[in-house]
């Protein structure tokens, strides 16, 4: 079978937006103007910085036997970074399970997102705490509970946007498509951040589509627009003007950060097995880290000290990650039976108190 | 007191429920100015606006999905599933958040999404239109599930499902739809988990929900002139499952029959022979039996009458239990 190329990606070349180039050059688009003070410039440094120490030290925790499995955001830093630090304290995002940058620009505690991994819970934080919802390992399913809960916002009348996270791959689950029909029909107030990290664990790009995905926002009536993921301050800039227009009553927008999954899927995959190492090496020289360093020295926004002090507060903080969560402890085994239900229900009651009864027949046993 | 269609009654209900609470939301394909299919909705949305009654796009997963995010928000969305067989694009919302989220945030968030499903065949229809998909979600943690199967409880049932803080499986019997009791609107109801007998009798006790209360009500009066005594309980809440009820009656009887109109083989009849056996081993006088559908996909619908339980297989059934 031929395809005919014209109906392919290759129709027009795709737009990108980018406000730092690989090489640390700032340079400028028209749509997205983007001032930011050097102490603003400094601590998007600082969170790109800490988020990748933090990863590496969950790979590592995983290695170790102390996480059952791990999905790093290695070489997506930026993108998540960058949209998360346009989010206002009211806005609300729905995660995958790999938006450890973004948590923490929520001011979730990171050793919150490690019981999920290390098997003492589901998730087990409040989302209402951080306006940060639990993470979603069904693919795509948090497209649609982000667009309810635009479309709550909406009755509210209040003054907030949504966003939710997705890869490449959710692309091509029906919730999302979904999601993008409600959005637009109801005009929810709802930016859907998309991270075309080239991969769902072993599929390229090309399994999931034939046009840059950011065109399938036309199809459902909104506007796409493609970031270069890699580029902290564009995708600040892009998602902040899209939850702008989000919350100013404009409806959706598509928003896709085109980067590159550094690491394995999961601590459980092999990338070797189906991609080659040029292309990793390729995408290395536009490292979302050392392009806003090499910016920052070019331009004398900070100095040597400046960055060995934020290396040292990584270390500090990946030491105090893994102490905690050392620490944490196995739930007791009546724990699963909390929770369940919020009203009563006499039927896992009693389940609950048969396997306590069971259970107290070992006391005494040292089990 | 009033007379009420089943329909109406919930119609009635979810009328009481949006006036109640402004957070109270009806959503579904259909449910607006066309009242849904059933007309179970009729007249909501010209009442209370388009954003408390929400006409949907035509997608099942996006209902749900979306209805979780309303609650999540601090709505309480009650949504339509337009017949049993389309429940199934929205099963993977259902079973894997629905049913899971609020365990997953440690009890942090609540989702009081009532997922209203009319269920059950003997209207002529074609395919996807008369299932019995019950069992699929008592097997799931997390959901609460009901059936209603006459007016004046399925006016109290709906807004007790409400107001409930879980996720609940709301079935309908769409085959009762149209018939008509006497409601008393004032009336608090049981509670939404308790089981009814609704006919006393010594011989055999007869479980049924939702559509199979009225074939076995009527199978308890053609029993009778047979000088044979059913007694019948309406379980109405499938998970949880009021067994105090249940065993109270077999233990007296010594006589158990389950009827449904889905599959027999694994049931949800299963599941209540096997508790039935466990609790009331030392009074049964014949094993529990199960009536039900077979173990097919429904059939045409010109074949329906012998796949659902009718009086004469209720009573077959009734005559082997009392045969042992």
């Amino acid at each position: 079978m031929t395809i005919d190329a014209s109906r392919g990606p290759q129709a027009a070349p795709p737009e990108l937006v980018q406000l730092l180039t690989p090489e640390g050059e700032r340079v400028e688009h028209p749509d997205y103007p983007l001032e930011l003070t050097q102490d603003e410039v400094r601590g998007l440094y600082r969170d790109l910085t800490l988020v990748r120490r933090f990863d590496l030290e969950a790979v590592a925790l995983q290695r170790q036997g102390e996480l059952g499995i791990w999905a790093s955001l290695l070489g997506q830093e930026a993108a998540q970074i960058g949209s998360g630090r346009a989010l206002t304290d009211t806005d609300m995002a729905f995660p995958t399970y790999r938006e450890h940058g973004v948590a923490w620009c929520r001011g979730v505690d990171p050793v919150k997102l490690l019981g999920l991994f290390r098997g003492v819970n589901h998730g087990g934080w409040d989302p209402a705490e951080h306006n940060f919802h639990l993470y979603t390992i069904v693919i795509g399913s948090q497209t649609l509970h982000a667009v309810g809960y635009a479309m709550g916002v909406q009755r509210d009348d209040a003054e907030a946007a949504t966003i939710v996270y997705f890869g490449d791959g959710a692309t091509s689950q029906g919730d999302v498509n979904e999601a993008f029909i409600w959005a637009s029909v109801f005009n929810a107030p709802v930016v859907f951040f998309c991270q075309n990290n080239q991969w769902a664990i072993s599929e390229p790009l090309e399994k999931q589509t034939r046009i840059p995905l950011y065109r399938r926002a036309s199809g459902f009536g909104f506007p796409g627009v493609r970031v270069d993921g890699n580029d902290v301050l564009a995708c600040l800039a892009v998602t902040r003007q899209a939850l702008a227009n989000a919350r100013d009553g404009q409806g959706p927008t598509l928003i896709e950060a085109y980067t590159y999954r550094m690491g394995a899927h999961t601590t459980t995959d092999d990338p070797t097995r189906y991609r080659v190492a040029s292309e990793l090496e390729a995408w290395k020289l536009k490292d979302p880290i050392e392009r806003l360093k090499a910016y920052m020295f070019k331009n004398r926004l900070a100095d040597q000290e400046f960055f060995d002090a934020i290396d040292s507060e990584a270390d500090t903080l990946a030491r105090d990650m893994r102490k905690r969560c050392l620490e944490m402890p196995d739930p007791d085994p009546m724990a699963i039976f909390d929770h369940v239900y919020r009203d009563r229900h006499l039927l896992l009651e009693e389940e609950r108190d048969q396997f306590a009864a069971y259970l107290s027949t070992f006391e005494g046993e040292g089990r | 007191m009033t007379t009420l269609s089943l329909s109406k009654a919930i119609n009635e209900g979810l009328r009481k429920a949006l006036e109640d609470d402004p957070k109270v939301l009806v959503m579904g394909e259909d449910v607006g100015k066309l009242g849904g299919v059933f007309r179970v909705t009729d007249g909501l949305q010209k009442d209370f606006g388009e954003d408390r009654v929400i006409d949907t796009p035509l997608a099942e997963s996006g209902i749900i999905g979306t209805a979780i995010g309303l609650a999540l928000r601090g709505y309480r969305p009650v949504c339509e599933i337009q017949f049993d067989g389309f429940v199934f694009p929205a099963a993977d919302q259902i079973i894997t958040q629905l049913a899971k989220m609020p365990l997953r945030s440690l009890g942090a968030i609540k989702l009081p999404v009532v997922v209203r499903i009319p269920c059950g065949g003997g209207i002529g229809a074609v395919e996807h239109h008369s299932e019995s998909p019950e069992a699929y979600f008592t097997h799931t943690g997390g959901l609460r599930v009901v059936a209603c199967s006459n007016p004046a409880d399925a006016y109290t049932m709906i807004q007790q499902a409400i107001r409930s803080d879980d996720p609940v499986i709301f079935f309908e019997p769409k085959r009762r739809y149209w018939d008509k009791a006497d409601v008393d609107v004032e009336a608090p109801g049981l509670p939404l988990e308790a089981a009814k007998v609704v006919r006393e009798g010594r011989d055999v006790t007869m479980l049924a929900y939702g559509p199979m209360v009225k074939t076995c009500l009527e199978a308890a009066i053609a029993a009778e002139e047979d000088g044979r005594s059913l007694e019948v309980i309406d379980l109405r809440s499938l998970n949880p499952l009021d067994t105090a009820t249940i065993t109270g009656s077999v233990r007296r009887t010594g006589r158990c029959v389950v009827v449904h109109e889905a599959p027999v083989f694994n049931g949800f009849g299963a599941e209540l022979a096997a508790r039935i056996t466990e609790s009331c081993f030392y009074h049964l006088e014949a094993p529990v039996l199960r009536v039900g559908g077979f173990s097919t996909p429904y059939p045409p619908s010109r074949l329906e009458e012998h796949y659902l339980p009718d009086l004469d297989r209720v009573l077959d059934t009734v005559d082997r239990s009392l045969a042992f």
